[in-house]
């Protein structure tokens, strides 16, 4: 006669079983018994965070740096509701994630009992899929079917609510090595006669494009994109998500592309014969007005493991749904398989079109003045840490600064809300890096709105020693805001300008830290060099940057990718 | 174009919510949809009757098997399909008008299936257009109450959606 567990135990056993070694929570009354038994065990880590949204931050950061799917656990009612933000951009960007979530009794479900939300139904629009977990018996195998959900196909976050009772309860243990539902079985292998019409178009592409996304990353295809986009000779863009899915600092690598993209990745994109896209989804922030791009002819070939990402901004002529890993080994295969190369004068006057769009040099900026750039600040960051640091970014300038001017060479180095673009992200998502990236360099971009709403978390930082850098662009605006502002809404600012701001230094001392203020452009690299040799401690960073900078080249809302403002 | 979507998926609580969902979310149209657990208790038919472009609807069925509890998917619009509906119509039922109601019955194949001294029940089955015709048949005034139950659907001969 095996030992029975309680539902608690069994919870933390799966976990252990999953291999999970760190975990993002806060506690509460719904999750007293499974809290009991982590205190019990020394496995699984807890890492205790100071808000529920940045508990979720933190296993997604986790997740993105890491390849393995993030944990958070939180009590039922407000710490399900707090999570709701982090879950909503696991969600939009794809994050394998598995988040436990306490509940009311199975008894008190329905009665407006204390703490009571219906968790199912409020994270529903925002989950890959979620479970309430009634049935003790049930227990193991759901947490095992989440994480199998949470890390197949298209990734993304899986929600396991478990009722107090039900962690209380008892049942035998027994964790399936694994899972099969007749309801879901993701497709990997791309169709193999859909890859070969791709080989013929790519032979024969006068003016390619190779347009790559976060699927990349998430598949762990770099390499595989690499050996491909240097075999081809073609060029390469990545979305904001996709920065270092092709290196940067090749010269094939023509720059991030979308709204605040380069010249020469958008008119590349915008005037190539074909297309190919992959792991990307033609978000409107990247191509634009579809219109637009449609007034140009071009064929496109879409890799994608969603099938409803195929065709539904912009049509496609091949589509191929499958693991972009599995789909670009096979396109390597059939190509190396071809006689036939690409042209390669055809390539070269190509490439001669792109390096006079180039030549625009469209993200340059005045360096002259005693005001700091922020981007100089990024440009100095890039050196300082020789490009190998992780940089989590919040959300608005300083996020497409940080995209522009740190030149990623490796994947899952730039971690950002890309989708649903939030703000109070970095910070947290930095301590989930640090947690999977013991021993390596993690900086978080920020500005002086966006760290506020986080900002809690470096009581967080303080008590697990987490070495951060801040780099906190600090131009006392919502800068992006601010900029949509000038552009379009006649120079109006209404309520981006931040008054009576904190004194960062000091903020940072309170909890702990190390301060610093750098106002002048000349002390930004020797601060920088300075911050990151204290190696032990998080600083703080407050850079005083020009007010009035903007972010170019911008596609506005609505406009075409070749419509950009250029500086 | 009008579309009928069947759809078999995992029985379970809130897995019509999530096709509901799913519908509000993106702002997919949605005229009728009934759901019923099947001859295996675990599975539940879904009909679905919809709107769309060509491109909505390619989205739609792709977000429908997207979702997790969802087994199988069919457009059974893309091919010779039955359809039927079910309705219940209360109709005033008094002097000369009861023989001719009757009668309007009959014609539709309708089955009265109750009756008080004021009143018919008539219950009819067929295509929704059917059910229209009836309602416009008989006169608007005498309707008390109609109940649909929105389209259900098979497909012909050898098509089956099945696990």
């Amino acid at each position: 006669m095996s030992t029975e567990l309680t539902g608690a135990e069994i919870t933390v056993r799966c976990l252990q079983k999953e291999g999970v070694d760190y975990i993002f929570g806060y506690p509460g009354g719904a999750v007293l018994f499974i809290y009991d038994e982590l205190f019990k065990q020394d496995k699984v880590k807890h890492v205790l965070v100071r808000h529920e949204q940045a508990a979720v931050h933190a296993a997604d950061g986790y997740a993105r740096s890491s390849n393995k799917v993030g944990v958070a656990l939180v009590t039922s009612g407000p710490g399900v509701t707090n999570a709701i933000t982090g879950i909503a951009t696991a969600y939009m960007d794809s994050i394998p994630m598995v988040i436990i979530s306490g509940q009311v009794p199975t008894y008190a479900i329905g009665l407006d009992a204390f703490q009571e939300v219906d968790t199912v139904g409020i994270t529903r629009p925002c989950v890959k899929h979620n479970f309430l977990v009634k049935n003790i018996d049930e227990l193991a195998t759901t947490i095992k079917k989440a994480f199998y959900i949470a890390s197949t196909g298209r990734p993304g976050p899986v929600l396991v609510d478990i009722p107090k009772d039900v962690s209380q309860q008892k049942t035998e243990f027994i964790y399936p090595n694994s899972v099969t539902m007749r309801s879901y079985n993701p497709v990997t292998r791309g169709h193999a006669g859909q890859i070969k019409k791709a080989v013929q178009l790519i032979l024969e592409a006068k003016r390619p494009m190779i347009y790559t996304g976060g699927g990349v990353i998430l598949s762990d295809a770099a390499e595989r994109l690499t050996e491909l986009v240097q075999m081809l000779g073609f060029p390469c863009t990545n979305t904001l998500m996709g920065l270092g899915g092709y290196p940067a600092t090749d010269k094939q690598f023509v720059g991030m592309l979308g709204m605040h993209g380069t010249y020469e990745a958008n008119m590349a994109m915008q005037h190539c014969d074909v297309l190919i896209a992959v792991g990307a989804r033609f978000d409107d922030r990247v191509i634009g007005n579809p219109k637009h791009f449609f007034n140009e002819d071009r064929k496109i070939i879409h890799i994608d493991i969603d099938p409803s990402s195929i065709s539904k901004r912009v049509k496609v002529d091949v589509p191929i749904v499958g693991n972009v890993t599995d789909v670009l080994d096979e396109l390597i295969k059939q190509l190396k398989a071809r006689k036939e190369k690409p042209e390669q004068t055809v390539l070269d006057s190509w490439w001669t079109q792109i390096d006079t769009w180039r030549a625009r040099n469209c993200l340059k900026y005045d360096r002259s003045g005693t005001v700091t750039k922020p981007q100089w600040v990024i440009e100095k960051l890039y050196e300082v840490t020789e490009g190998n640091a992780f940089i989590t970014s919040d959300v608005g300038q300083h996020q497409m600064w940080a995209a522009q001017f740190y030149k990623f060479d490796l994947p899952r180095r730039w971690i950002n809300s890309g989708g649903l673009g939030t703000m109070g992200f970095g910070l947290p998502a930095a301590m989930g890096v640090q947690f999977a990236n013991r021993g390596n360099v993690v900086a978080c971009v920020t500005g002086e709105a966006s760290i506020q709403m986080c900002i809690q978390e470096l009581s967080t930082c303080k008590q697990y020693n987490l070495p951060l850098k801040i780099i906190n662009l600090n131009n006392r605006y919502m800068g992006m805001v601010r900029q949509w502002q000038e552009f379009f809404h006649g120079n109006r600012y209404a309520e981006s300008y931040m008054d009576a701001l904190p004194n960062f230094v000091k903020l940072a001392e309170s909890y702990g830290h190390v301060g610093m203020k750098i106002e002048r452009p000349e002390d930004v690299e020797g601060a920088l060099k300075e911050a990151f040799q204290l190696k032990e401690r998080l600083v703080f960073m407050d850079f005083i940057t020009d007010q009035t900078e903007n972010v170019f080249p911008m596609v506005p809302g609505g406009k075409g990718l070749s419509e950009m403002i250029l500086v | 174009m009008r579309h009928i979507i069947s759809l078999l998926m995992e029985n379970e609580a809130g897995a019509l919510s999530r096709v509901a969902g799913l519908f509000s979310s993106r702002g997919y149209n949605i005229e009728s949809l009934t759901v019923a657990a099947t001859e295996d208790a675990t599975l539940s038919r879904m009909t679905l009757v919809t709107a769309g472009s060509d491109d909505v609807i390619e989205q739609i069925t792709k977000q429908l098997n997207k979702l997790i509890d969802v087994v199988k998917v069919v457009d059974l619009s893309d091919g010779e399909h039955i359809e039927r509906e079910l309705m219940l119509i209360k109709v005033r039922a008094l002097g000369k008008d009861r023989e001719e109601i009757k009668r309007m019955a009959d014609i539709f194949r309708g089955r009265i299936i109750d009756v008080t001294d004021k009143s018919y029940t008539i219950e009819l089955t067929g295509t929704g257009s059917k059910l229209d015709a009836f309602l416009e048949a008989v006169e608007h005034g005498s309707i008390l109450e109609t109940v649909r139950t929105g389209a259900s659907g098979i497909g012909r001969g050898e098509r089956i959606l099945k696990v």
